[in-house]
């Protein structure tokens, strides 16, 4: 297989195919849907040239994206699939392209993500289906360029470039306070990415370069002009920071990236964005986007300002938030009459998992983080797919209004049990395995926050177990239920490809840890030794 | 002879400035904006003697701008008195906050 | 099967021991089919799309065939599922193949006679840096034994299952619970380290939820199956940091390399101490015990035959095995251990006592079954590890039978009321009495059970709990535990008081057993006229397995003679266990093997007969089944008898203390007051929209302050006087031309 993909050159153009594919499909999504617009489409003939076509789109982002599964080395630590491409030469911005371990995987979950979020949409958005469509895909470039990135500018760019279509898509065809949350969100995303332009400004000019041009330098006043330079390998080499700069930048990260992430107190964006966003908008919300303020943690905001995060005080500030959140978002979740929010904090509580374990920095504790950030992906994203699905068929999302329908809807309820189970971590399916080792890694460092962290697993049984009996079990009470439609096929090959990785990853994760290794290793080693060669320069310094 | 034309442009310049801050009468302002144009297009002329083409050619720009601008200016000028039926400045304050 | 490594030169190698991979396999088989039986017989895919068209296109008939009772235990709709006889096939058939292959592989170890554990491994599951875990299994002379134990009683418990549940119309699901359930059990036993263990320790809450909630239409039902998976949850969090806590210190997480490396840890330190106490939580958890056991009881929700299985023989002994399988680390914590001891003893009088009182036969057996794990936890912590496991095996045994009976009983009385269209309570025994006379074997195989767990010689409890009591009696002078503390109090103290504590339990195990006996089976029946024309025995189906069980429960005790008795073999059991957990029985006697007088030990034997036949010989003078009336005219308890009737009300204080004040505060505080007061409050001074419902019908207050107020303070600059902004241009002008003149 890999042999394959090499002679066919996969290495080379993979990447900026992979940007540049939903791009193009949005334009022809866009072009080809306008004429089947209307106000409540029938979902035959031309309606349906706007799906289909951007689920074609989709699927072919996620087979091309396969190979790299093969194509990618676990034993090599250094970039993968490099594209390098001059982009902005005289502000020396460079579009640089590339994957480590943790960045493949997570382009592999994207895609894999947003193929399952295009047909999950399928008839639940009726209005304007093109645009939805084609905000989708733009999104998908802007989340896959995140994850690719190795210029920070081009980085910021995508930031900036995801955040618009999520807007629109929680603002337009969200629910009833759809106008608020997308307002609360598009407030909170935006005003941690400004600070972190600024931060990114302040690194390009750090690490400066001479003004080339054919390759002679351009001089200016008798010198050679410097210009900046955004390259992630330049700034993780040249940029010495002093240590007041250093906390200063990684504030201004650290706010961009916790509200992504989202750490607490920076989560209330989270629950109102995840119930109000249709059903793919919450799954790609949660599914992915969540990742990358973590992926920003563990790409910029660690290995950039290692002195400043491993500051004691400050190492121990964000575990001590992140095991808040751990426990804070499994206590809410608790008590949410609506099952949307309740997922969506118990996302709070899992992505405090993976704060944990970055920061509580063991090979054990950083991967399990990874394995978190992929778990959480799956096991949420069909969550919110299952809610979906209930709620076309009685629009509501309160739990009080289910009650018994383990009768009507088996096949439903056999598969949201599942999924449930997996969400608190049985072990056997995915989730265990990721919080296994974030505890277990973060235990020999931080033995008090792991024990803390490690109570959730008693509320996450209460809060999910509660919200399933109350939905599937207990008597069939109202006569409103009792007439369900269980899943139709669509809905099932939709769930297949969640379960089965569900089941993968909790039995045989070996393969995507071997591949995630390296990078976690690479992670591990760099900080320790930054922040350790910091700490004696400073010393030194003083 | 710079300086001489210097001196008279920046006359001309004050002119227009005094006058754009003490009358009340939108035509007369316009006018005195078109003054201190002038008065620039002027300046780019005394130094296009000694520094070379550029400044004239700079002014070929003003010229065009401030052609433009009069067309722009005076239609809104007779806009504001079909509704108005006034050009004096102090009676409009539609963009108060 | 691909293995990783063949396991060297042992002497199981090449041998059917190799396939012991089958063993959980063919349960997860059975799981998959009869699951894939009950889907696809409850589901009628459509091609109907729930958003283009709301028409209900499943068939009419599906509607009945779906998703289990709608009520309870006692009188669940008969409606046999289209698939019943393939169940009734695959279920305990391939129970009956695991059984059989267990008893090869068990025939082949006693020919090998190996002492190593013999280490299968199939593939890495976490290798992460340098920790590295392994799907493996381990057998060894504990895990083939449990194994036995699970697949012998387990197939006769499914066989039960066939006739008890075969007119259930969730039945293929039923079966595939069991199965999985008996899947994640062999797990647990064979795993060969401890996060492979916990797989299975989950795996089996898993399935005891799902079992107990089985007719889940019933809010009681669901709320026990809940009730039971967070509670034993506490007790899992107790081994995830025990697990931790064995990384962080030892480095590994198997079997072997902890036993190994534990070596390393200071005896008795805070560190194995630790270790030992939250893994004992995870104990307490799994296995009933103080103050984690009050899910079992309410996990009587679920059918009979599982409460047999899972909550009486095999699931909730789960932790007599952790600990038993643990027995280096708890060899050396010896304050660990008392604390196990002193729980253990204290939770066996405890639940005995509620015992007494409990008018639901299935609450009855409840409570006794905690009760005797409490004696378990006597045994495997005050380090006689092979008496704990015994009295598991044969706890097993009369447990089983016990609940098995039961289930017969409750099914004639279900059939009798089904007939009849009676409504009361088919478990409540007050509405029966005088049995014998139409459940002739039932009754006499459940006194020979009674007999058995009383601790009436010869049956199978008189040894086992004979040789828990000795031990715990014998180590209270020169074991390490007499030298250890707890609080302060010394070792030999606690012991003493856990031995007295175990006789009263003893005493009170024989009173509510005869109690329940009596009120059952003897006396005048109060099941009403009509309904006792169809009371009768079972079918064989359900019988038989009875009967082997009454054999068990009869002869279990010559497994494992003491040298007391020499009637047979002495002490076969003790020596098969000897490569386990012989060094560290051996550790805690300090090196010596524990030498008692025979006349001692005739008269604690003495004492503890004594007890049980006092225990039967006062129920039977002071209860009287001809006194008692039908449970709808029974009077209420009074003063104690209420407190024990209610169980301590200890439901009720965990509820007022823990339940209420976490929702309140997660509720009030941490979301309302928290989330959406402060953090919400402040977002919503920079943004407001119209749409926002925290305050309906009226705009919210203070909505998008921040903005408005720099808002107004700008647009207060804005005259609208082309003329003012002139002059403030000119004035800015000046200022700035000033500024670079005269610096």
């Amino acid at each position: 297989m890999r042999e394959f993909l090499l002679s066919v050159g996969y290495d080379r153009w993979i990447l900026p195919a992979l940007l540049l594919i939903p791009l193009l499909a949005a334009l022809a999504v866009m072009a080809g849907g306008r004429a089947a617009e209307g106000e409540d489409e029938v979902l035959t003939g031309a309606a349906n040239r706007p799906r289909a076509l951007a689920t074609a789109a989709f699927a072919l982002e996620f087979v091309l994206s396969i190979g790299l599964w093969w194509a990618f080395d676990p034993a090599v630590s250094g970039w993968q699939q490099v594209f390098d491409l001059r982009w902005i030469p005289s502000w020396g911005v460079r579009f640089t392209l590339g994957l480590d371990g943790i960045a493949m995987m997570m382009v592999l979950l994207t895609t894999f993500i947003m193929l399952l979020a295009s047909v999950g949409s399928w008839t639940s958005i009726r209005q304007k289906a093109s645009s939805y469509y084609a905000l989708l895909l733009v999104l998908t470039t802007g989340m896959l360029g995140v994850f690719m990135a190795l210029d920070l500018f081009l980085f910021y760019a995508m930031w900036e470039v995801m955040l618009i279509p999520m807007y629109f898509i929680v603002g337009i065809w969200g629910g009833q306070r759809r106008i608020y949350a997308s307002l609360k969100f598009f407030i909170y995303t935006m005003l941690g990415s400004l600070l972190m332009l600024v931060g990114i400004i302040y690194l390009g000019l750090a690490a400066r370069q001479p003004h080339l041009v054919n390759g002679a330098p351009v001089m200016l006043n008798g010198a050679v002009e410097m210009i900046p330079n955004f390259s992630y390998d330049a700034i993780m080499a040249q940029v010495q920071l002093t240590p007041q700069a250093g906390m200063w930048l990684f504030g201004a990260f650290f706010l961009a990236f916790a509200v992504k992430v989202p750490m607490f107190p920076f989560h209330t964006w989270l629950p109102d964005a995840h119930v109000e966003a249709p059903t793919a908008g919450s799954v790609v919300l949660a599914a992915i986007m969540l990742k990358l303020g973590t992926f920003g943690f563990l790409r910029l905001a660690v290995p950039l300002f290692p002195a400043a995060a491993m500051n004691p005080t400050i190492r121990g500030l964000v575990l001590t938030l992140a095991v808040i959140g751990i426990v804070y978002g499994a206590l809410v979740s608790l008590v949410q009459p609506d099952f949307k929010k309740l997922v969506a904090y118990s996302s709070v509580s899992h992505l405090g998992f993976v704060m944990l374990g970055i920061f509580a920095l063991t090979v054990q504790s950083v991967q399990g983080a990874l394995m978190v950030m992929i778990n959480h992906g799956l096991s949420t994203g069909a969550l919110f797919f299952l809610i979906g699905m209930i709620y076309e068929r009685r629009h509501t999302r309160l739990i009080s209004a289910y009650g018994g329908i383990a009768r009507v809807v088996p096949l439903f309820s056999a598969i949201l049990v599942f999924v449930s189970l997996s969400s608190i971590g049985v072990p056997g399916t995915n989730g265990f395995v990721g919080e296994f080792l974030v505890l277990l890694g973060a235990y020999r460092t931080y033995p008090v926050l792991a024990v803390i962290g490690a109570t959730s697993v008693i509320i996450a049984a209460a809060y999910m177990l509660w919200a399933v009996q109350r939905i599937l079990f207990n008597p069939l009470d109202k006569p409103e239920n009792e007439h369900i439609p269980d899943m139709n096929r669509r809905e099932l090959l939709l769930m297949a490809p969640l379960l089965a990785g569900i089941i993968w990853l909790g039995v045989y994760p070996a393969p995507v840890l071997r591949r995630l290794q390296p990078a976690a290793e690479n992670f591990v080693r760099i900080v320790e030794s930054r922040s350790a060669m910091s700490s004696t320069a400073m010393r030194g310094g003083r | 002879m710079l300086a001489e034309s210097l001196f008279f442009s920046a006359v001309l310049f004050t002119i227009g400035v005094v006058g754009v801050l003490t009358r009340r009468n939108a035509i007369i302002i316009f006018m005195c904006v078109e003054l201190m144009l002038n008065a620039v297009n002027l300046t780019f002329i005394a130094f296009a003697q000694v520094y070379g083409v550029a400044g004239q050619i700079f002014v070929f720009f003003v010229m065009t701008v401030a052609a433009a601008e009069a067309a722009v200016g005076l239609a809104i000028i007779i806009a504001l008195f079909r509704h108005r039926q006034t050009v004096n400045l102090s009676n409009i304050n539609l963009l108060k906050g | 099967m691909m293995l990783l490594q063949e396991a060297g030169a042992h002497p199981l190698s090449g041998t059917v021991a190799s396939y012991v991979w089958l063993l959980p396999l063919l349960p997860l088989l059975g799981f998959v089919l009869n699951g894939l039986l009950s889907l696809v017989a409850a589901v009628r895919l459509g091609p109907v799309d729930p958003g283009a068209s709301h028409a209900d296109a499943r068939a009419p008939g599906a509607h009945d065939a779906n998703g289990g009772g709608v009520h309870g235990d006692d009188h669940h709709p008969v409606a046999r599922h289209r698939y019943a006889a393939l169940t009734s096939l695959i279920g305990p058939g391939m129970l009956v193949l695991s059984f059989l292959l267990a008893t090869a592989i068990f025939l082949a170890m006693r020919a090998a006679g190996a002492h190593e554990p013999f280490v299968q491994r199939y593939f890495s599951w976490m290798p992460v840096g340098d920790l590295q875990i392994d799907a493996a299994f381990q057998l060894d002379q504990l895990s083939i034994l449990m194994v036995m134990i699970i697949t012998g009683v387990g197939t006769l418990i499914h066989i039960f299952s066939v006739g008890y549940m075969v007119d259930d119309p969730g039945y293929p699901r039923y079966f595939a619970y069991l199965n999985l359930f008996v899947f994640f059990m062999l797990v647990l036993v064979l795993g060969a380290s401890y996060p492979l263990m916990f797989v299975g320790w989950e795996g089996v809450g898993l399935c005891s939820y799902l079992l107990i909630g089985f007719w889940f239409s019933e809010k009681a039902n669901a709320d026990a199956g809940k009730k039971a998976f967070i509670v034993n949850r506490i007790g899992d969090f107790g081994f995830l940091i025990a697990m931790f806590m064995l990384f962080a210190n030892v480095g590994k997480l198997d079997f072997i390399g902890v036993n190994a490396a534990a070596a390393s840890l200071p005896f008795a330190g805070v560190v194995v101490t630790t270790i030992c106490l939250f893994l004992f939580l995870g104990c307490a958890g799994k296995s009933a015990q103080i103050p984690l056991y009050v899910w079992l009881p309410d996990a009587m929700a679920g059918p009979t035959p599982v409460s047999a299985l899972i909550h009486a023989a095999t699931m909730v002994a789960a932790g007599v095995y952790l600990i038993a399988r643990s027995n280096v680390l708890f060899a050396m914590a010896p304050t660990a251990g008392l604390v196990v001891v002193l729980v253990g003893a204290v939770t066996a009088i405890f639940a005995a006592s509620i015992g007494l009182k409990q008018w639901d036969i299935k609450k009855v057996l409840a409570y006794s079954t905690v009760s005797q794990l409490g004696y378990m936890f006597m045994g495997v912590g005050t380090g006689a590890y092979a008496a704990g496991v015994f009295h598991l095996m044969t706890h097993a045994f009369f447990k089983a039978l016990l609940f098995l009976g039961s289930g017969s009983v409750i099914y004639a009385m279900h059939a009798a009321y089904h007939h009849t269209g009676n409504h009361d309570d088919a478990q409540d025994m007050r509405n029966m009495g005088g049995l014998k006379a139409f459940l002739p074997i039932t009754w006499v195989l459940m006194w020979i059970a009674t007999l058995a767990i009383s601790g009436i010689p010869p049956f199978a409890g008189f040894f086992s709990k004979d040789a828990i009591l000795g031990a715990v009696h014998s180590h209270h002078e020169g074991s390490t535990l007499d030298s250890a503390t707890l609080l302060g109090i010394p070792g030999g103290a606690i012991l003493m008081l856990s031995y007295v504590l175990g006789l009263a339990a003893a005493f009170m195990t024989a009173v509510y057993m005869t109690r329940m006996m009596l009120y059952t089976f003897h006396g005048p029946n109060r099941s009403g006229e009509k309904e006792r024309e169809h009371l009768r025995e079972a079918p064989w189906s359900m019988t038989g397995p009875l009967v082997v069980l009454g054999a068990l429960s009869a002869f279990g005790g010559w497994f494992n003679l003491p040298a007391l008795l020499p009637l047979g073999p002495i002490g076969a059991l003790d020596r098969w266990l000897d490569p386990v957990v012989g060094e560290s029985t051996l550790r805690i006697t300090n090196g010596v093997a524990v030498e008692t007088p025979a006349s001692t030990e005739w008269l604690l034997v003495g004492i503890a007969v004594a007890i049980a036949a006092a225990g039967i010989a006062l129920a039977f003078a002071r209860l009287k089944p001809a006194s008692l009336v039908p449970k709808k005219d029974a009077p209420a308890e009074h003063g104690f008898e209420r407190v024990l009737a209610n169980k301590y009300f200890v439901d009720e204080a965990y509820d007022a203390v823990i339940v209420e004040p976490v929702l309140a505060t997660s509720r009030g505080l941490l979301w309302r007051g928290l989330d959406v007061g402060i953090i919400d409050g402040i977002t919503r001074l920079f943004i407001q929209s119209k749409d926002d419902d925290s305050a309906p019908g009226t705009t919210v207050p203070m909505g998008g302050l921040l903005p408005r107020a720099i808002g107004w303070m700008g647009s207060q600059l804005q005259s609208g006087l082309v003329g003012t902004y002139a002059w403030v241009l000119v004035v800015g002008v000046l200022f700035v031309l000033g500024a670079f003149t005269f610096r």
